[in-house]
């Protein structure tokens, strides 16, 4: 058995003439929360597809939960939410979720249990009897959602989960993607918020032209530079001066000061320093080397096109 | 098993979106309209009423014709029911991208296939029982006359259904809806213009002609396979004299080679559902 719960190698998908994905190899610990980024048109569904048995690679091998890719016993343990979240409309959320836990395999006594657990977690136990075509986008992304749940999945692939959702649904999936890797499980993410993938994953994948071309560990670039903005009164120019033993780049507007320093702890004696200047501090905000900036830095403005 | 759970979503499907519903409904019209035109036909026409045996003979050959032709609606109506209902079911699953999370559970693809196949079959089936059962009630009914074999001729119309339902199942795993649906347009019309060139080259005795009907039978064996049930369901008389009754005369009867033909086709063309929808890229 492999400690990896993902693992690709040359993964490659050509269309006719065109490439969709030229050479994907990717490494995804257990019980990792694992994001997948890129411009559009990089090859993110398509590689997520592949993963999944729905397209068949062209080249290059893989293993999902040890097993080859299409394995269907690997299959019995994996929970996907895809992209566009088209399901059986005429069927109602309750029965939804019992069609796909039958296919899953699971006792009947173990879905309805499951399914109730599951509804009430997503928060659509009121409209458990409601046809999914009344439903909204939202809801049914939450019931997708439940969907991909239903096995206990040792590995859940989530294409674009919090798309059609707003904060509260946004916030839900948070939890539940903190849930499962409380769990144990491994939760592959591919979204284009990038303040999702920020907030939720352990590493992160870029991918460009259908490779990947940089994994970072999100806990390191917290651990990096962070740029900090403060806002306070009464400023004098040497309480502005003294900024400097802290971080570098320091930049006064008014009642404005932006310095970028290598360490959190520097943030105390930054207020301490202010308030000792008889400084108002009214804000002091880390702002970390943001996602989007790395996305830009590492794909490039053009988007990858 | 996920056959059967497939098998029970497409049927559940079909009753869900009142398909099956408005296939019934019109069935029913159909019925109504078939009892009243055989009441007025049988009592206001020419149909003789005399108790000797000539009269008794006319009469149920009458009767066989009416019964028969009504036999050809509902086979009508069972072809199509089963050409529209599944020539959406794979094509259109695919473009909407519902079929993703099905087959992403531990499930064969041949299964998914296997299990619409399976409902649609039950429908048919029971559209056809219904639709069939009709028929020879309204008749029966009315003058007491029972056709000879029904169960072979409703027999070999089901299989008929099944085969365009098939073939449609088999090409929505490859093109779409609408492809599908004029492929099937196309070929039920090869078969039912080939069928009528070849019962006009029988009468004519033209070899050419009845070569045409034949290759047309082996395209698309659907008119060829109903004339079969027409010849099951035909009295010894009618078949004495060379003929059979259809929706008019039937005068070149396909061999019982012609069914066994059909399952072969219908089993391949399940093949290459099975095979195409496995392989193809979702």
């Amino acid at each position: 058995m492999t400690a990896f719960a993902l693992e690709t190698r040359d993964l490659r998908k050509e269309f006719g003439d065109n490439v969709a994905v030229r050479s994907l190899s990717l490494q995804v610990q257990q019980g990792e929360v694992f994001g997948f980024l890129g411009p559009n048109g990089a090859g993110k569904t398509t590689s997520i597809k592949m993963l999944l048995g729905l397209v068949a690679p062209t080249s290059g091998t893989a293993t999902l939960l040890g097993a080859p890719l299409g394995d269907r016993a690997a299959r019995a343990k994996i929970g996907f939410l895809p992209e566009h979240f088209r399901f059986h409309d005429w069927l109602t959320a309750r029965e939804f979720l019992t069609l796909h836990g039958q296919l899953y395999g699971l006792p009947s006594a173990r879905l309805r249990e499951r399914a109730a657990e599951l509804l009430e977690l997503v928060g659509l136990t009121p409209f458990q009897h409601k046809q999914l075509r009344t439903f909204s986008k939202g809801m049914l992304q939450r019931v997708g959602l439940a969907q991909a749940l239903l096995n206990d999945p040792q590995l859940v692939f989530l294409d674009e989960p919090t798309s059609g959702l707003d904060p509260v649904g946004r916030r839900l999936v948070r939890d539940i993607i903190r849930d499962l890797r409380d769990l144990g499980a491994t939760v592959f993410l591919n979204s284009h918020l990038l303040s999702e993938i920020e907030i939720t994953c352990d590493r992160v994948a870029f991918i460009k032209h259908g490779e990947v071309i940089r994994v970072t560990d999100l806990k390191t670039i917290v651990d990096g530079e962070t740029s900090v903005t403060i806002r306070a009164g009464g400023l004098t120019p040497e309480a502005v001066a003294g900024l400097s033993q802290w971080g570098r780049d320091v930049r006064a507007d008014g009642d404005h000061i932006t310095l970028t320093v290598t360490d959190d702890s520097a943030l105390p004696a930054i207020t301490r320093h202010l308030v000792a200047h008889n400084a108002e501090v009214y804000a002091l905000t880390p702002q970390r080397l943001s996602l989007e900036e790395l996305f830009i830095q590492i794909v490039g403005t053009d988007g990858g096109l | 098993m996920p056959t059967f759970i497939i098998a029970r979503l497409t049927f559940l499907e079909a009753v869900r979106r009142r398909i099956a519903l408005a296939a019934f409904l019109l069935g029913l019209a159909f019925l109504i309209l078939y009892g009243a035109g055989f009441y007025f036909i049988t009592r206001e026409t020419g149909v003789p009423t005399g108790s000797e045996p000539t009269a008794q003979l006319v009469r149920s050959q009458i009767f066989n014709f009416l019964t028969n032709a009504g036999m050809y609606a509902v086979n009508f109506l069972t072809l199509a029911m089963g050409a529209l209902v599944s020539a959406d079911t794979l094509a259109g699953e695919i473009g909407s991208g519902t079929i993703q999370a099905l087959v992403t559970k531990p499930v064969r693809r041949a299964e998914i296939v296997l299990g619409k196949w399976l409902g649609f079959a039950g429908l048919l089936a029971l559209y056809l029982l219904l639709m069939a059962g009709g028929v020879l009630a309204i008749v029966y009914l009315q003058v007491g006359y029972r056709v000879p074999n029904p169960v072979a001729g409703v027999g070999i119309i089901y299989l008929e259904s099944l085969l365009i339902m098939t073939i449609s199942l088999a090409c929505s795993s490859t093109f779409s809806t609408l492809a599908t649906g004029g492929t099937i347009f196309g070929l039920y019309g090869v078969a039912f213009i080939g069928g009528w060139v070849e019962q006009i080259g029988t009468l004519l005795r033209n070899q050419t002609a009845i070569n045409i009907g034949i290759v047309s039978s082996l395209i698309m064996p659907s008119e060829a396979l109903f004339r079969r049930a027409a010849f099951e369901m035909t009295s010894a008389t009618a078949r004495a004299l060379g003929m059979s009754f259809g929706p008019s005369f039937v005068i070149s009867v396909p061999s019982g080679a012609m069914v066994v033909y059909a399952a072969l086709y219908l089993i391949a063309a399940l093949a290459v559902a099975i095979r195409q929808f496995s392989g193809r890229d979702l």
